[in-house]
């Protein structure tokens, strides 16, 4: 991505000027132009993802085709959720979360330090749900009828589901409002910019609220298979579980996704910017470990309060022990001590152990754990294809990440007709 | 048909299982005062199951599924591994080997009295009917929720089809509207099935028991698991050995989500109100804003 860096800071020089859009004409040969690439477009990143994309594509048409059974995946009637759920929507909306955490903080909490990373983060947030959440059409056996919960083919309104499907919905509405200003930047419209930028409060606390309700309703999904989940995993508290644990799980993100941004798009940012993220880096891990001291104390109080203590002696308990320590005790004592010498490393590396941890747990409670009564040579693992078409979903979010980066203020400081008054 | 001549039919039926059975004799079951809110269900004797699997055929007749062989060389072997419903089998037997010998099984649709699947489902494509089967239909989006939520198991998903259905028995909901009795206890020659309001079968089931003490174990499976279910069982051993579950509790599964959707209205109301506290809360004076533009400037 070497040219692209030299094209691109002529871009910067260039967008001094914004695009002067009074027509849909104007507008449309503004796109074409932008949707161009740019720079090197045989890089090693490119070359390795287009082909996995491509045959990704190939095998959603399976899937269309064929049903959700196999070749493509090994769902099965023991486990009818496996990889697109566990990891792709479950984990994927709790990675997403560190966009409703920064905006509270920012815009709730005017905490202005971070407000440097809190485009990039909404971006990443708004996406995640575009694509992993998006990716849930691919699962659900009849997709042509997933407008069905908003048109009123029926309302369950006493299902989880219900309040999640909606959630999840209304999110990403109130994610694109969040991140509706840069768009108006980038396409020199002023006074909608102005008027976008005005409903940005509303817009985050919206989103907030609806962020804490449907982090906790995807736990509350697992709550009927009581008789399912290992009782180490199974609580009263799962959605309380999921809440907090969306909170570090988002940020750790945030935290891992910066460190890459900052590599592949660092010649966007200006000077104070650089100066102040390992800064910024130091408060995210405090925050996490604060939450994740949190998150460790609950699963204590819950082990003990479900009388769960003495299954901890056993293949199953290995594995919780393995979980909770590996991935949860031990990157929280990293981040502290990250935070405390103000080693960056040691938060990347917490926060890159934070998120397999995640993974862990979710997928945990989609198909490890869930009929963990199965016998192993029975339990569900992901198919080739799900892999693969999983893959291809993630770089394509990538992809289109990276278009927007490149051409929108996201990294960059805006226009300086629409620099902000906070 | 009417409701009366409907009942009718049912009241003959049951009277007819009841008058073919020696240990039932002279029961007034048609003379049942009816409602619509009352849930029907099946009683199954396991002690008068024969492994005949005619029941399976009859079902796969009826809902258009693959028919099944039964000839007795083929049940043998079959009935040598315990098997689960499908999506091309609404019923099954298994047969187990307890301590009173080889008993038989049957296994379908518990339909619970509050079900699991029809509070996970989202478009209420999986529905309690009021007179008790739970049916599932077209509107499903295919999440599987309920196949998640259904602590028997019994929800199946066309995993090989890109027009997939969620597979069930659904008590021959088609047959009751009709007045006829459902496939399986039709085709029963042991009237091992008993079909009834749940009132009239629970109380079968408690006559049995009584009249019959050293026969039947004091426990009748359904009458309070998960809340209590429209399929009520009978049997000669400990349910364990037979393959039930004996862990699932006898709280209605739908109730361990309430207490999450309780809390929603008050986040709902809660959160923004507070965030909107907070946020003017920490909004600096104007002096405050004035004094740091000019400390950036410098």
């Amino acid at each position: 991505m070497a040219g692209e860096k030299l094209e691109t800071v002529e871009i910067v020089k260039e967008k001094g000027e914004s695009p002067n859009i009074k027509n849909l004409g104007d507008f449309w040969n503004f796109l074409k132009k932008e949707l161009v690439p740019r720079g090197h477009i045989a890089t090693p990143f490119n070359i390795i993802s287009l082909p996995i994309m491509l045959l990704g594509y190939v095998f959603i048409v399976l899937r269309l085709a064929y049903g959700l059974g196999k070749p493509v995946t090994n769902l099965n009637q023991e486990y009818p959720w496996g990889l697109w759920i566990g990891f792709d929507v479950v984990t994927g909306v709790a990675f997403a979360g560190g966009a409703y955490v920064l905006c509270f903080i920012v815009y709730v909490l005017r905490a202005e330090k971070y407000h440097p990373i809190i485009r990039a983060t909404v971006l990443n947030g708004f996406l995640a749900y575009l694509f992993y959440a998006g990716a849930i059409v691919l699962d659900i056996g009849r997709w042509w009828n997933i407008y069905n919960p908003m048109i009123g083919n029926n309302f369950g309104v006493n299902a989880v589901m219900f309040l999640v499907a909606w959630h999840f919905f209304l999110y990403m509405l109130a994610a694109l409002v969040e991140f509706s200003p840069t768009i108006a930047e980038w396409l020199g419209m002023k006074r909608l910019r102005k008027i976008l930028g005005a409903m940005t409060l509303g817009a985050v606390i919206f989103g907030i609220t609806l962020s804490t309700l449907h982090q906790s309703g995807l736990g509350a999904l697992m709550m009927m298979a009581k008789s399912k989940i290992h009782p180490l995993w199974y609580t009263d508290f799962i959605p309380i579980l999921y809440f907090v644990s969306s909170i570090f799980a988002g940020l750790s993100l945030v935290i891992f996704e910066g460190s890459i941004s900052h590599k592949v798009f660092g010649h966007q940012l200006d000077e104070a910017h650089h100066k102040h993220y390992d800064d910024i880096l130091v408060g995210l891990a405090r925050i996490c470990a604060v939450t994740m001291f949190g998150y460790l104390f609950l699963k204590a109080i819950l082990l003990v309060h479900e009388h769960a203590v003495p299954y901890l002696n056993s293949a199953m308990g290995f594995w919780y022990l393995f979980e909770v320590i590996g991935f949860i005790l031990i990157p929280c004592l990293m981040f502290i001590s990250g935070a405390q010498q103000k080693n960056t490393a040691t938060i990347k590396f917490a926060a890159i152990l934070t998120m397999v941890g995640i993974i862990l747990n979710r997928l945990n409670y989609t198909f490890i754990v869930y009929n963990w009564y199965v016998p192993l040579s029975e339990k569900y693992w992901p198919a080739p294809m799900e892999l693969i078409i999983t893959a291809s979903i993630i770089l394509t979010e990538v992809w289109v990440f990276r278009w927007m980066v490149n051409r929108m203020p996201v990294l960059r400081k805006p226009p300086a007709w629409a620099i902000e008054k906070h | 048909m009417d409701r009366r001549n409907f009942l009718k039919i049912l009241g003959s039926g049951v009277a007819g299982a009841a008058t073919g059975n020696l240990l039932t004799p002279g029961r007034t079951l048609a003379k049942e005062t009816p409602s619509a809110k009352e849930f029907y269900g099946i009683l199954v004797d396991t002690t008068r199951c024969i492994g005949c699997r005619r029941c399976e055929l009859g079902c796969a007749e009826v809902n258009g599924l693959p028919v099944p062989d039964i000839s007795e060389s083929k049940n043998e072997n079959l009935l040598k591994t315990i098997r689960k419903t499908s999506d091309t089998q609404y019923t099954i037997i298994n047969r187990y080997e307890t301590e009173k010998g080889k008993i038989f099984v049957p296994k379908r649709c518990m339909h619970c009295n509050q079900p699991g699947c029809v509070a996970a489902c989202l478009v209420k494509a999986m529905r309690k009917r009021p007179s008790g089967q739970v049916t599932w239909d077209l509107n499903c989006i295919g999440c599987r929720l309920c196949m998640i939520s259904c602590p028997f198991d019994i929800p199946k998903f066309e995993y090989n089809k890109a027009i997939p259905r969620i597979q069930k028995c659904n008590l021959c909901y088609d047959r009751y509207n009709n007045g006829v009795l459902p496939a399986c206890v039709e085709v029963c020659p042991t009237q091992a099935l008993m079909f009834g309001s749940r009132k009239q079968i629970l109380e079968e089931g408690k006559r049995r028991i009584a009249a019959n003490p050293d026969k039947y174990i004091e426990h009748i499976y359904g009458e309070y698991e998960v809340g209590g279910t429209s399929h009520l069982y009978l049997s000669s051993v400990p349910f364990e050995q037979i393959g039930f579950r004996k862990d699932l509790g006898t709280v209605a599964y739908p109730k361990y989500s309430t207490g999450f959707l309780y809390a929603v209205p008050f986040i709902f109301v809660l959160w923004p109100i507070v965030m909107l506290g907070i946020n003017r809360a920490t909004k600096k004076s104007k002096e405050d804003e004035e004094h740091h533009e000019e400390k950036e400037k410098h």
